[in-house]
Order: structure tokens, then sequence, then C-alpha cells
């Protein structure tokens, strides 16, 4: 690869990603007003969001029973039982990563 | 907005802090990993400052490493960063008020700060928009110095840190309960584990995302319609009282 080559493929990926993150914007910024149900959807989103961004992160699970279903289970049930303890996120951070990367080396 | 308060920067670095091993360890294991391919530190924190997309920066390597044709970084680059598109909508009136830092804001709109965001509750508007920015800046600052670390040492660290990643995940979950109490309405964020785990299966751990989170916003929508018509409803039945 040839500097000038690199520093294209660099250029095209800053472009892409910052395009895809400006698109809502571009859609409605100066006169054109945002209307009320795109709104209502973005105030909507964050949980539905969230769902999909955990499922991401436990995509390999059915696929994989050994290495992926089990320590990634166990590591998010740690996590949702201290946070139901105790109620606060980095402690639930702590304790599901650790059960995670305790799990992935002993199985 | 103008003016630096301590106070915002301290409350924006510590609700950062979930991120900080990940974003500091992956981004050492890029610095390593472009090290690994013969690309210097500064090709790293290049790509790490402007890009700043966590897995598609990996797959950016083996194109700079091997090359590819232009249109098939550009599709890889769109298919997985797209989901991106998503979070400015909630976003879009915050960052609008935020003059000169809103071209920052939208740059460093990662699937992490996005989420961190959302649980910002309880500020003002000016206050929470402050927080906002500098919880931003600390992310990015957190993956440019995982990166140059990487970059600059190019060696695997003294600990074997495998798994550390799964801290995004333990972050996703506790958010996701966290609005599961707040939000009376639980309709969004079971149709986004029920939309993603369909989705998942019908097309596969490595597309799933996109058509998941366009049928799901599509479903709010139906969902905000009919709510918007039985609430129409109501008002008229009152209005007969």
């Amino acid at each position: 690869m040839s500097t000038a080559n690199i520093i294209l493929m660099i250029a095209v990926s800053v472009a892409v990603t910052f395009f895809l993150r400006i698109l809502p914007f571009f859609a409605f910024s100066g006169d054109r007003k945002m209307p009320e149900w795109l709104d209502r959807l973005g105030q909507a989103l964050p949980p539905a969001i969230m769902a999909v961004l955990i499922v991401y992160c436990l995509k390999d699970v059915p696929y994989d029973l050994k290495n992926a279903a089990v320590p990634k289970l166990l590591g998010v049930a740690a996590t949702v039982i201290s946070y139901r303890l105790k109620h606060n996120s980095l402690i639930s951070l702590v304790s599901g990563t650790a059960v995670y990367m305790l799990m992935i080396r002993l199985i | 907005m103008t003016g630096i308060n301590i106070n915002n920067i301290r409350i924006g670095f510590v609700r950062a802090l979930p991120i900080f091993f990940s974003y500091v360890f992956i981004g050492m294991a890029y610095g390593i990993t472009m090290a690994e391919s013969g690309f210097s530190w500064y090709w790293s924190m290049l790509i790490s400052l402007f890009v700043y997309t966590g897995a598609y920066q990996f797959v950016l390597i083996s194109f700079l490493a091997g090359g590819v044709p232009m249109l098939t970084l550009i599709m890889t680059a769109l298919l997985m960063n797209s989901r991106q598109s998503f979070y400015g909508l909630t976003f879009l009136k915050d960052f609008n008020a935020m003059g000169k830092r809103r071209l920052f804001m939208i740059h460093s709109l990662t699937d992490e700060i996005y989420a961190i965001d959302c649980t910002l509750v309880g500020m003002p508007d000016e206050q929470r928009r402050d927080v906002m920015f500098w919880l931003a800046l600390f992310g990015w600052f957190f993956w440019n110095l995982g990166t140059l670390l990487g970059g600059l040492t190019g060696q695997l660290l003294p600990f074997n840190f495998e798994g550390i990643d799964f801290c995004m995940t333990a972050l996703f979950v506790t958010i996701f309960m966290d609005q599961w109490e707040r939000i009376k309405d639980h309709s969004p964020a079971a149709a986004g584990l029920a939309v993603g785990g369909i989705c998942l299966f019908i097309f596969g751990p490595s597309s799933f995302m996109l058509p998941a989170l366009i049928i799901v916003s599509l479903m709010l929508l139906i969902f905000d319609k009919y709510k918007g018509r039985a609430d129409k409803n109501a008002d008229k039945k009152e209005d007969r009282h």
C-alpha cells in the first residue's frame, strides 16, 4: 500500500463514519423543524437500542455454548443480581466482568 | 455553556469511568494490532482520533494492510456503522443547542457514550449538556490514550486482560435495568429484546443489527400512532363529560 492509498482509505472511512453520525442532524437543521413524531421516536428509542445492544453483545451465545454461552450468561447474571442488590452500576460492572473473566479462564 | 465548570467536569469524569478500562484496553489492543501489521503509532492515532469507532477500526486494519476495492471499504463502513445514525435522533435538540461543541458531540457519539448520555436525568438542560460534553471528551481521550500506549509499546501487557471488554455488556445491562425501573412504558424495551433476538436468528450474528434497529424503529412509530389515537379518543370522551 502506498502512503497516498492509505491516506485515501482513512479519509474515506472518516467521511463515511461522520456522514452516518451527522445524517439525522442534516435532515433537521436551520429552518426545517423536526416533526413531533421524530422527536417522540428519539425519546422512545433508548431502551430499545439498549436491548438491541445487549443482544449484540450476546450474539455468539446461541452459536457457541461452551466458550460464549456459559461465561457470558453467568456474567450477565452476576451483573443483574448485584444491580438488584446494590443499585450501583460500577459495582455491577466490576462483579459482572470479574465473573466473566474468571469463567473464560476456568472453562 | 461558555466557561469551565469544574463540578460538571468532575461529574463527566465519574460518568465516563465505567468505560475507562474497556476504552483504554481495547484502544491498546487496537494500537498493538496496528503495530503488528506494520503501522506506526501515528497512523493508529490518526484513525482513532478521526474515525473513532470500535469494531470497524479493526476491520480497517486488514483493508490497509492488504488493500481492498474502495467500494468494499465504503460498503463495510456503511453497514458496520449505520447504527450510529440512530443515536443522534435522541439528542437532536441537545446537540443543536451546543454551538461550537455541536460537531464534536456528533463525532464522539459512540455506542457507549450514547448509553451513558441516556442515564443523565434530573439535571437542568444546560448542565446536562455540559456534562455530556465532558463525558464525551473523556471517552474520546481514553480511546486515544489506549491507542497511543498500544502503538508505542507494541507488546502485550504483563497481565492478560482478555475478557475486559465484557464490561461493555455489563454497562448496557445496568443501563437497561435502570431504564426499565425509570420508564413506565416497557414496550420499547420489550420490542428491542424480541426484535433483536428474532433478527439474530434470521440474519445471523454479523448482520442483524441494522435490520433490528430499522424494524424496532418502525414498531415504535406504529406504537406511537396507536397511542396517539388512543389519547385522542380519551380526550374526546373527556370532552363529552
